[in-house]
């Protein structure tokens, strides 16, 4: 029962915390080939201690779980990170927000989802409307693109990566919007 | 890099095998062994389970848009002129034209519809220009009047929540059955099921008549008051907030349970799903569960009963037996 919870919770309520937490990360630390590494970290520590609780408040728990890994990685790594990893209040970890009207969201999300399929690459856009739209098979798509099977599903598979990137940690204030 | 508890793998080789799984799971017949490989996987490591969990619930919401975008690619492709102006403009949903919808009365026959349809599993939410907002829930067929000065909409079949922002001049009204619901500023449920409709309010009030105007059947309903209405009757009886609060954990992808029996619970999870939990024993059908589930993930919920009570759990493709 507490897996499902804690999958419940962590798509509910950390996913959409992504692209302030790829914030938080990119300000604090200079090696931005290390950023995809420490964001696996703070997941996997966040959902491990969900699976054991699910905290109260998701978005201080999950800012305190990075700036934790990066004091370990500075302190590890005899590295400095941009600035000392201290100013978790700036983001606003503190005081959890009101969550955003649901109207303002169910609009936001499908401009959303929208942009993230416009932002995709030409071919990768092509396949993944062909699998998500018109429900084709990988073959299908593959004589339609005249494609080999294997082409079809690297597009698939990097248009999957780059929805994710796009959905969650591009760092766009759903509630700036007017 | 002397003493890391964990060592992760690298993310982004995680995150490519994660989009593999993914894609395979997407575009090749699946089967029970194939899900054991993917569980097996996942549960190699915890930083399997995140990258695939975010890539899966991604890849899930598009599946929404898309589902909103199907039709109206179709409503885009007729050569009807947009000189027409609805009432209930759209901000962003379904659009199939009245041609195509399904079993429609006979009223509606004469009164141009936009159908919106969700799929078993399906949500959708729709803004409408007036402020009001309505979300479908799985399996859903609703109708919506255009092009009229009245704010109507058909529930053909499933279940729908409503959030109506009142206008005395223009009352908002769904049609359901041989109901018909007339909100006085509310939030509501609707949910249909054969020839059985179930009013649940949350907010406000509203007014549940037969279609026939057979004034026995009239109900003004009140926050907390479930109205069950067949054909030939009304009964009005309440349920704590607390629980009806509950009932709309599908608005949030999540199914909540409270003391529910294992019957309950699975007839609810099967509303949302093609493959059906099947209960062998009478006896189970009678314990009880609690918890949020996500409502698309009846196998999740299956392992859940697994773990939690004790009961064996089988995977037999198209249905999912839970026995003692």
């Amino acid at each position: 029962m507490t897996v499902s919870e804690a999958r419940a919770w962590f798509v509910a309520e950390v996913l959409p915390l992504e692209s302030v937490l790829m914030q938080y990360i990119q300000r604090n630390w200079r090696n931005q080939s290390e950023i995809a590494d420490i964001r696996q970290e703070v997941y996997v520590r966040v959902y491990e201690a969900a699976q054991r609780e699910i905290p109260e408040h998701a978005k201080p728990f999950v800012l305190t779980t990075a700036r934790n890994i990066l004091i370990n990685r500075v302190r590890r790594e005899h590295v400095v990170p941009i600035e000392a990893v201290a100013d978790l209040e700036s983001l606003g970890a503190a005081a959890d927000e009101p969550p955003p009207d649901r109207a303002v969201m169910a609009r936001e999300e499908l401009r959303r989802l929208q942009l993230a399929l416009d932002h995709l690459p030409p071919r990768s856009r092509e396949a993944v409307v062909m699998k998500q739209i018109e429900g084709l098979s990988r073959r299908d798509i593959a004589t339609r693109m005249g494609v080999g099977e294997e082409t079809v599903k690297r597009h698939l598979t990097n248009g999957m990566r780059a929805l994710a990137d796009f959905l969650y940690g591009e760092p766009t204030d759903l509630r700036k919007k007017p | 890099m002397s003493t890391a508890e964990h060592i992760l793998p690298d993310a982004s080789d995680v995150e490519q095998r994660a989009a593999e799984w993914l894609e395979r799971r997407a575009c090749e017949s699946w089967n029970e062994v194939n899900e054991t490989e993917l569980e097996s996987w996942l549960a190699q490591s915890p930083a399997h389970a995140v990258a695939f969990m975010r890539l899966e619930a991604a890849w899930d919401r598009t599946a929404r848009l898309i589902a909103l975008q199907k039709p109206m690619r179709r409503a885009n492709a007729s050569t009807e002129p947009s000189s027409r102006v609805p009432v209930l403009k759209i901000a962003a949903a379904v659009v199939v034209t009245a041609a195509v919808s399904v079993g429609g009365s006979l009223l509606a026959l004469h009164q141009q519809t936009q159908t919106f349809a969700t799929t078993i599993g399906g949500r959708e939410a729709l803004s409408l220009v007036d402020g009001s907002k309505i979300e479908l829930n799985t399996d859903t067929v609703l109708r919506m009047a255009e092009g009229s000065a009245q704010r109507k909409v058909w529930l053909d079949r499933g279940e729908a929540y409503f959030d109506i922002k009142h206008d005395a001049a223009h009352p908002f009204v769904v049609m359901v059955g041989n109901h018909r619901i007339t909100d006085l500023g509310t939030k509501f449920i609707v949910r249909q099921e054969g020839d059985r409709v179930e009013v649940k309010l949350l907010e406000g009030s509203a007014r549940l008549d037969a279609n026939d105007g057979t004034p026995a059947q009239t109900a003004v309903l009140k926050p907390g008051d479930v109205a069950v209405a067949t054909a030939s009757t009304t009964s009005v009886t309440r349920k704590p907030m607390k629980e009806l609060a509950n009932e709309l954990g599908w608005r949030r992808g999540v199914l909540m349970f409270d003391h529910t029996t294992l019957a309950e619970a699975v007839a609810e999870f099967n509303r949302y799903s093609r493959q059906k939990l099947v209960i062998a024993d009478p006896q189970v059908a009678k314990l009880e569960i609690g918890g949020t589930f996500p409502s698309d993930d009846v196998k999740l919920f299956g392992r859940a009963t697994r773990i939690a009570l004790g009961l064996r759990v089988e995977d037999r493709g198209n249905t999912i037996v839970i026995s003692k």
